[in-house]
């Protein structure tokens, strides 16, 4: 039996995730518990969205650089003005995505590098979100916190939020014509162009979504942590893109796996805990964190050629 | 060997597990540290002395573990996680230095409701389930003009120098500072700047502000920007003001050499990186069952003319001055709050 690039592709990603797990739970087996698998993968909720949000940009060739900052300004808008006049907030998060569309069309149009465009728009956001919190503080809309410490039976909240997440956006980018046509893009924009479909309008919508994936993340970050500060998800930017690459996804060619995405956040996730509970020195934390990213793409990388290589025989 | 630890080991489990008399003990407890940044004297202070204090409690089987956790990346995010870990941990208190005052306040409220005690000092967290140990920086701020006012009688001006805009230590102490000059009105501020508590950005800023400035009686600062003030000073051939300190050891090395030169008289006022340990001792009281209040006051550390060569002389080079505290010194900062 062969298997297909793509489920090459899908089981990667899972299999490192079901490796670390099953390290967690050795070590800790108090983790395998309802509460247990909550507190582990709680804050994974977040960052899949941000992961989603960054393998949206990155399915039509782009990088976003501003995603940690856009989160935090998005966190900041939840936590003063979502809260105290949702109206408000909601016009402002409605205009921060409109933004965002903008953006991808100034990109195209201008044939500009979106890291230096999306580095740009990071100091913007970083400086309204210290205008908007100042100090840190605000507080989580009740619906917000709600959703996040919801307790669905026998399936924690975390688990739950992830598989949502992965089907709706699986569904999304994999299965409607909407999704085809933002992989076109990536992968050939100007045989999508031929085909009489306008990029400006595909790229505006593609960054429109990524834009409300990353608000989404935003909102479910006040959530879990009741309040917000400027510099709440600096982190993100760097561990969405990690994320996407982690579950399979690449850099130019549209192809991408929003299910992988959510498993690459996980994991990323579950390897910090995994790190905390080996008690490594954090001097060495951040390296090891990187070991991990090395040794799963190098696995990937190794897969891939030998996948080539039967493809050539 | 291996039998014999895991032996051990559900030995140890089954004696936990045993509910202990009404006397409540601590010697099964385990008590963890959640820091989010290690990278500044204070903090590497600050762990040092957790770790001197926690291994002897240890070792005298007063609690079961006291390990501490450092973040690799000084984010909220990344802090709130690490607790969540030691939640699953199993860990019985969580002593917290708090990388924000409220985006923590999730993870702590998991923390509560494991029933696990949350300590948070220094960096302090909002969420009413944890305890607060806080620095009263307000009366800090006074103390420098109580202390001016007994040495000046007749008042003076005042150069202030602040510390990083926008961070609320800064704002308190300066508050603390404003309400001691309306209660001496003979004391007139005659500028400020901000140092960052840094003693090159204080320098700076002291520079370029006093080529403005009248005669400038005394300089209150924020500790980190005394001796930065008193290069400025010295390059601009002012005459040396009364610069408060802020228990530093470059500055209490400069005032030393003063003191000895020209009988140079000051005082250094500073918040010591121990009060790790007294939110160690703390938590252990709670998980003793003790009753204790939920914002308690940390004593900040100061330093006069009389005790300045002992200070120094526990100080480490280009480190702060510093104190561990005991259990009876909790239980006296315990008491003070009921």
């Amino acid at each position: 039996m062969k298997l297909s690039s793509g489920t090459v592709r899908m089981i990667i990603p899972a299999v490192s995730l079901a490796v670390l797990l099953s390290a967690v739970f050795y070590m800790q087996p108090r983790a395998m518990s309802y509460t247990g698998l909550n507190l582990l993968f709680n804050l994974a909720v977040p960052i899949a969205l941000a992961t989603i949000a960054q393998m949206l940009i990155m399915a039509v060739n782009d990088l976003d650089l501003s995603m940690g900052t856009f989160v935090s300004f998005a966190a900041c808008v939840t936590a003063t003005f979502l809260q105290s006049s949702p109206f408000v907030g909601l016009l402002i998060l409605i205009g921060a995505i409109a933004v965002y569309a903008a953006m991808g069309v100034i990109i195209y149009l201008r044939e500009l590098p979106s890291i230096v465009v999306t580095l740009g728009m990071s100091f913007v956001w970083a400086g309204l979100a210290v205008l908007l919190l100042p100090s840190p503080g605000g507080s989580a809309p009740d619906w917000a916190r709600a959703l996040m410490t919801s307790k669905p039976p026998v399936v924690p909240m975390a688990i739950v939020a992830s598989v949502v997440i992965a089907a709706v956006t699986h569904f999304l980018v994999m299965r409607s014509s909407f999704g085809v046509l933002i992989r076109g893009v990536g992968g050939n924009s100007r045989s999508v162009e031929r085909a009489g479909w306008s990029v400006i309008g595909i790229r505006a919508a593609t960054y429109a979504l990524a834009g409300l994936f990353a608000v989404l993340a935003g909102i479910a970050l006040v959530g879990l942590t009741t309040a917000a500060d400027a510099n709440i998800a600096l982190r993100y930017t760097l561990l969405s893109i990690a994320g996407v690459i982690l579950g399979g996804g690449e850099f130019v060619g549209g192809r991408v796996s929003p299910v992988g995405a959510v498993i690459g956040a996980l994991t990323l996730t579950l390897a910090g805990s995994f790190l905390s509970f080996m008690r490594i020195s954090p001097d060495w934390q951040i390296g090891a964190q990187g070991a991990i990213l090395i040794v799963v793409l190098g696995l990937r990388l190794f897969l891939n050629r030998l996948e080539k290589r039967e493809k050539n025989r | 060997m291996t039998i014999k630890k895991m032996l051990l080991a559900s030995i140890a489990v089954a004696c936990a597990a045993i509910p202990v008399s009404a006397s409540a003990e601590t010697a099964d407890k385990k008590i963890a540290l959640s820091n989010n940044y290690a990278g500044n004297s204070w903090r590497q202070a600050m762990l040092t002395s957790w770790d001197k204090i926690t291994k002897e409690a240890v070792s005298k089987g007063i609690v079961a573990a006291a390990d501490p956790f450092t973040t690799a990346e000084n984010q909220a995010t990344e802090q709130a996680a690490q607790i969540q870990n030691l939640i699953l941990q199993g860990y019985d208190a969580i002593v917290i230095n708090a990388a924000s005052p409220t985006a923590l306040n999730g993870a702590v409220k998991e923390a509560c409701d494991a029933g696990i005690t949350v300590v948070s000092f220094d960096g302090i967290v909002t969420e009413p389930c944890a305890w607060r140990i806080a620095v009263d920086f307000k009366a800090m701020g006074e103390s420098q003009i109580d202390y001016l006012a007994k040495k000046m009688p007749d008042g003076g001006n005042l150069l202030e120098i602040r510390g990083l805009a926008g961070v609320s230590v800064d704002d308190e102490i300066h508050a603390g500072i404003q309400a001691g000059v309306e209660k001496n009105s003979k004391f007139k501020l005659v500028g400020s700047v901000n140092g960052d508590w840094a003693q090159d950005v204080a320098q700076r800023a002291v520079a370029g502000i006093l080529p403005s400035l009248p005669e400038v009686a005394a300089v209150v600062t924020q500790g980190g920007d005394g001796y930065g003030a008193a290069q400025a000073f010295a390059a601009a051939n002012r005459p040396t003001p009364t610069i408060v300190m802020g228990n530093r050891e470059d500055e209490l090395v400069w005032w030393k050499q003063q003191k000895d030169a020209s009988g140079y008289e000051t005082m250094s006022v500073s918040i010591a990186p121990g009060v790790s340990t007294l939110a160690f001792w703390v938590a252990q009281q709670i998980l003793d069952g003790k009753d204790v209040k939920k914002d308690l006051v940390v004593p900040f550390l100061r330093i006069d003319q009389e005790n300045l060569e002992a200070n120094l002389e526990n100080t480490e080079k280009g480190g702060v001055a510093n104190v561990e505290y005991s259990l009876e010194d909790a239980q006296k900062v315990i008491g003070a709050a009921m």
